[in-house]
């Protein structure tokens, strides 16, 4: 496949909150600096939360192969992408993923390339 | 005809001239020229269609990519396909042989093949579930014999590449 969500980094990325707390770098004074409290701020991606990948029934798409573009796509174990197979096969449709947009967008980009009729949803 | 797995290739064997014809029309099968239905179900938009503007992006930016995606798969299946051509040999004596790294190629492909020939004869559920229908007296019982033995050989490479690596969950 030509399209792997990009694994974001463990830490605190771009524009995420963060707290932080600078100590004194002087030690030999005999009071500690008041802690600097970083501006706390709201990332676009959490405002933009959350969207939704839905996965919708198509009849010909084996239950086999489909079981299997969710095991490769979201990593699923086996028995947890056959739970979603079956509420796509038996509910018409089922909720796969939620989260950031952009990777909600890969998803959907992945399943398509597997073909399979998915669309991006955003909650709400 | 005889479908088993030795080491890392499937081969078929045992072909007679009819199955022989439905492999090789696999890749024509793919193609949903002509039939709006088929290219709107391997293109199908990525979102309600009242949201334009995403589905206009889709279809600038990734519906290309999809093409480039479904060809490549669909060449590299033709290309295994040529090992049918000629006429040195009896179809009874021919083994279609195919990488097991082509095995995605090959999902890839006989889908594309399925999805189209559904949507051009407009397969009911019933049809599609019916899968000891016969004899073959129309057009139409010959292709859905054909979408049914796409979907068996999908089965046979399914089980025989075992599943799938694993990602962790999120």
């Amino acid at each position: 496949m030509s399209w792997q969500p990009q694994r974001r980094r463990a830490g605190v990325a771009q524009g995420e909150s963060a707290v932080t707390f600078s100590a004194a770098k002087d030690a030999t004074q005999s009071t500690v600096e008041d802690p600097v409290i970083e501006k706390e701020t709201r990332s676009q991606e959490d405002v933009d939360l959350p969207w939704q990948v839905v996965v919708h029934n198509d009849p010909v798409n084996l239950m086999t192969y489909v079981t299997m573009v969710f095991q490769r796509v979201f990593g699923y174990p086996r028995e947890k992408a056959e739970k979603h197979m079956l509420e796509v096969h038996h509910q018409g449709r089922s909720i796969l993923w939620s989260g950031m947009r952009e990777r909600a967008e890969l998803y959907v980009q992945q399943l398509h390339g597997y073909l399979l009729l998915a669309t991006l949803e955003k909650v709400g | 005809m005889e479908i088993c797995r030795r080491e890392d290739k499937l081969e078929i064997s045992e072909l007679d001239p009819f199955l022989a014809e439905l492999l090789r029309q696999i890749p024509a099968s793919t193609n949903p020229e002509g039939t709006p239905a088929a290219e709107k179900r391997l293109f199908s938009p990525p979102a309600d269609r009242s949201k334009t503007e995403q589905c206009s992006e889709w279809k600038l930016y990734v519906e290309p990519e999809l093409r480039r995606l479904f060809r490549t798969a669909t060449e590299t299946v033709a290309a295994d396909l040529e090992q049918l051509n000629g006429n040195e040999k009896p179809f009874a004596n021919r083994t279609l042989r195919i990488p097991t790294q082509h095995a995605d190629a090959w999902l890839n492909a006989l889908n594309q093949a399925r999805l189209v020939i559904a949507a051009k004869y407009n397969f009911t559920d019933g049809e599609l579930c019916d899968h000891y229908r016969s004899p073959i007296g129309s057009r139409r019982d010959l292709s859905l014999f054909q979408l049914n033995f796409y979907g068996f050989l999908q089965e046979f490479i399914l089980r025989e590449i075992g599943g799938c690596p694993e990602k962790t969950s999120d």
